[in-house]
């Protein structure tokens, strides 16, 4: 099943040489093709329908292939790209503020903390015009200025005014957008859309991916599909965390199993903790919900000055209140990126002067842009954001600060990559936040819109095509053995959790679990507390496999059986995590290690031994997985000390 | 905090061909919980006690995805306006009260399994022309074409629509008309929905007819459902295209003459 332990991971970054600016142009042109006449005859899979899976599946089916497209949620349009808030970046200038792909670029590279390749994040700074002019002709309907252009706004980490959006609603525009080219892509006939089904198992023939098995979540069915290359557009896996602005059913399946069939998988402890979330309010909590980053282009934030300060905030004077990310970082202010954003939040509670319930909060505070440019502007820019905020905790912003404190939201780390977005494994494609490239240690705000779309319209259509065109195709359908093998697998597994039946419901592992990684592989961690984690988490699998209570039976809708699976797989994938953080001994980006940082608090990376991926390789059970390295070259950008102050 | 004791009626129902019923279940729940978060409560509890759990569809729990839809005490997303059953929460009820909770019913939203019902109906009606005909790669420049900040705001506002399905829960004829509708809406008030702006409605029109959904008769209650306040003038505005769009086609097709 997986290659021979002393055989070394091949990771070519097939980086094409050249100046930067030109890199993706030359390798476009040198892009072997298939023909018109051919295309229909390759089948390509698309496991996810968010906004790669979508431009993706309906790019490619426009351009004939033969295009199978699966998502587990009942429609296309409801995959977790449509809760993205604030907006997408490009670099269209469009501001004349001073905007180019170079500044894009450079911006991006800075904000990853020097932990992404150049080549892959200048062409998304390249690609990310064409983006937003696709969608104008969609028909998304961007915010516009009266004259009839596109209006701008700010994001965090940037100087300059790049960031398109439809009102607080981005991401579900951009995602209706795309979900709309797939619907008509289907109409035609030249998607098959899978709705209800999750991918289960990757089936590999001769080293290459050669299709899925499904599970068809209505009537239970197992199934497998054969194609000629599988797109994984999967999102990330910030839900192994239990809490996270992720949607409940976000999980890791899809590129675990990959990576048990031999896709390196990159950097898996570079998550992103947002720093503008609402807190939690009880032991009930299900998920967190994000307030969008857009907030802080108006939205001041503070905690008092004196610990276990209980006066209301209209009670606390200026003069007592710390406005931290002002004082800190005065060239960026409230815009500071996030993961620096979150651990000053962080810091700020851990002296005692967190605000509301358990004092895990600070606030953000519109009383200065309210009065600066009128409540009817305010209300304009964000009615939707301060209506959410009031129907969740009940209190009204415009009359009393937001109370916000960061929470899991994204995953840097995914599937290794090459330039192409072909993984370790030939036939294996992988897209938008399910993938590694482009974001290093910690994505910018607006940043995952760009690269989901841009991987799945740019990038991918011409890619996929050198792969399918240079490669043999042995004649391959589901008869094969591997399919029954993998299926078999499957049955075996949800036959196993349905007959455990022991006393714990699925939810209690699995908060178990993210309460575990929260608080070990979180905002904050250390030698001490991986090392923790690590030996509890192999305890909590044991304990799961032995006593969890999965009711029903395997051949209907089962959701108690969907979530075991999943958290099964988190429960395995926690230990990945943990170990890469544990074994990148620096701090970069939102990975912080409490033993490495400056005398002023902030993240110390060491480039001279971790300035690399570090890309894990499953081999087998058992066995621990092995830590293989790509190391970055920076030829183009000078590594420097991030600063934001 | 406060916590309330309540009384849930849910309707569970094993399958498509089971015969369902309703099921009374008593919880605690605290008023910050959301309306999902209290279900997860009563889950647990059934877990505990070797009953399955009530099956529900939810995904992102923060009123975007449109996963989420149950009538709560006959309504569509429950009491409070403009708020989907995963936004709802529980300071909207009072200590004591019971909650009669069922799937959205309609003929064309078939029940799968308890609260669970299959929507695809609304995939096929856009499929039918709900969209933009634009490839990827050959789009003009964003600003090419001016779009009045009116038009760009009255588009959004009509293409807000989750497709949660209320509308058509709540409508005494099940009809969708509000849904098709928006997106009708969203394409036809901006520039680059024009060129297909007639074939669009009737396409969308006539498979929303053959879905089964019923006739719309200005009851205006889908209106009042739509956790995105989505207005039925929409519905005007798609009804004038559609008889527009009739005319010209046959006057295309040659089947009668008709003056503009």
């Amino acid at each position: 099943m997986t290659g021979a332990p002393d055989v070394p991971m091949q990771l070519d970054d097939r980086i094409p040489d050249g100046p930067l600016a030109e890199k993706w142009d030359r390798h476009r042109s040198a892009l072997r093709l298939v023909s018109p006449a051919n295309k229909r005859k390759y089948h390509v899979i698309v496991v996810g329908s968010g906004l790669a899976g979508a431009s993706a599946a309906a790019s490619l089916a426009e351009l004939g292939y033969n295009v199978s497209c699966f998502c587990f949620q009942d429609s296309p349009r409801r995959a977790h790209s449509i809760a993205a808030q604030g907006g997408i970046n490009a670099a269209k200038n469009y501001q004349n503020d001073g905007d180019s792909v170079e500044r894009l670029f450079r911006d991006t590279i800075k904000g990853g903390d020097f932990r992404s390749r150049e080549g892959n994040v200048y062409r998304l700074s390249q690609v990310s015009a064409d983006i937003i002019d696709q969608c104008v002709a969609q028909g998304v309907p961007f915010a516009r200025e009266y004259g009839g252009l596109l209006a701008n706004r700010s994001f965090g980490g940037a100087q300059v005014s790049r960031t398109f959006y439809a009102r607080g609603q981005t991401g579900q525009q951009l995602l209706i957008g795309a979900y709309q080219a797939l619907e008509r892509q289907i109409a035609r006939g030249a998607v098959q859309m899978y709705t209800r089904h999750e991918m289960l198992d990757l089936v590999v023939i001769d080293g290459r991916a050669r299709g899925i098995v499904v599970r068809d979540m209505v009537t239970g069915a197992i199934e497998s599909h054969a194609g000629h290359d599988v797109v994984l557009a999967t999102g990330g896996y910030g839900n192994v965390f239990y809490l996270s602005t992720n949607a409940k059913g976000c999980n890791v399946t899809a590129a675990f199993r990959a990576w048990k069939r031999g896709a390196g998988f990159a950097n898996p402890s570079f998550t992103q903790i947002h720093p503008t979330c609402i807190p939690v309010s009880g032991e009930y909590q299900s998920k967190l919900t994000l307030m969008s980053e857009s907030l802080r282009n108006d939205g001041r934030v503070w905690v008092p000055l004196k610990q276990d300060d209980t006066r209301l905030p209209r009670d606390i004077p200026d003069a007592e209140r710390d406005y931290f990310l002002e004082r800190k970082y005065p060239s960026f202010g409230n815009l500071a990126p996030r993961d620096i954003a979150s651990r000053a939040a962080k810091e700020a509670c851990d002296e005692g002067r967190g605000v509301g319930r358990g004092g895990l909060g600070v606030y953000l505070d519109f009383a200065t842009a309210i009065s600066r440019l009128g409540e009817d502007v305010i209300r304009e820019r964000y009615a939707n954001l301060f209506e959410m905020y009031e129907r969740i905790t009940g209190e009204n912003p415009y009359q009393t600060p937001m109370r916000i404190y960061p929470a899991v939201h994204y995953t840097m780390g995914g599937t290794w990559v090459d330039y192409n977005l072909m993984s370790t494994l030939p036939g294996l494609h992988v897209i938008g936040e399910a993938n590694f490239s482009d974001h290093g240690a910690n994505r910018l705000g607006a940043s995952a819109l760009m690269q989901g779309l841009a991987d799945g319209y740019f990038v991918l259509p011409y890619t996929i095509g050198d792969y399918i065109a240079g490669t043999k195709f042995a004649e391959v359908d589901t008869s094969h053995s591997a399919f029954a093998e993998a299926e078999q697998q499957v049955r075996d597994r949800t036959a196993r959790l349905l007959a455990i039946n022991g006393s714990r419901s699925v939810d209690s592992f699995h908060k178990e679990l993210g309460k575990l990684m929260w608080d070990h592989c979180g905002m904050a961690r250390s030698r001490e507390g991986l090392e923790l984690a690590l030996r509890r988490i192999p305890e909590l699998r044991a304990e799961f496999w032995a006593d969890v209570r999965v009711l029903g039976s395997a051949d209907t809708l089962n959701q108690s059986l969907e979530k075991a699976g999943r958290v099964a797989d988190f429960m395995e994938f926690a230990e990945l995590m943990c170990r890469d953080a544990l074994e990148r001994e620096e701090s970069c980006g939102g990975h912080f290690r409490v033993e490495y940082q400056t005398p002023d608090g902030e993240a110390l990376r060491n480039d001279d031994e971790f300035a690399h991926v570090a890309v894990w390789e499953y081999r087998g059970e058992g066995v621990p997985a092995k830590r293989n390295v790509e190391q970055l070259e920076f030829e183009f950008v000078q590594l420097a000390t991030r600063s934001y102050k | 905090m406060s916590t309330m004791r309540l009384t849930l009626k849910v309707w569970r129902q094993a399958s498509p061909e089971a015969k369902g019923e309703f099921r009374t279940y008593p919880v605690e729940a605290d008023e910050h919980m959301s309306f999902l978060e209290m279900l997860d409560v009563v889950n647990e509890g059934l877990i505990a006690a070797g009953e399955e759990p009530i099956a529900f569809d939810h995904d992102c729990r923060e009123g975007i995805c449109g996963s989420c839809g149950m009538m709560i005490n006959g309504k569509a997303h429950g009491p409070r306006a403009a708020t989907t059953a995963c936004q709802l929460h529980m300071r909207s009820f009072k200590d004591g009260d019971h909650i009669l909770i069922e799937p959205f019913r309609a003929s064309a939203f078939p029940v799968i399994r308890d609260l669970v019902v299959d929507r695809s109906s609304f995939d096929r009606i856009i499929q039918a022309g709900g969209y933009v005909s634009v490839g990827t790669g050959a789009a003009p420049d964003g600003n090419a074409i001016l779009v009045p900040k009116e038009m760009a705001e009255r588009a959004m506002d009509a293409a807000q629509c989750i497709g949660c399905g209320a509308c058509v829960a709540a409508c005494p004829n099940a009809s969708a008309m509000l849904f098709t509708a928006a997106k009708v809406s969203h394409l036809a008030m901006l520039p680059q929905g024009q060129p297909e702006r007639h074939r669009r409605v009737l396409g969308m029109v006539e498979q929303m007819d053959s879905e089964g959904f019923g006739g719309c008769t200005n009851f205006a209650e889908c209106e009042a459902a739509c956790p995105k306040q989505i207005s039925i003038e929409n519905i005007a505005r798609m009804n004038r295209d559609f008889l527009k769009a009739s005319l010209r086609e046959r006057e295309e097709t040659g089947a009668g003459a008709v003056s503009n």
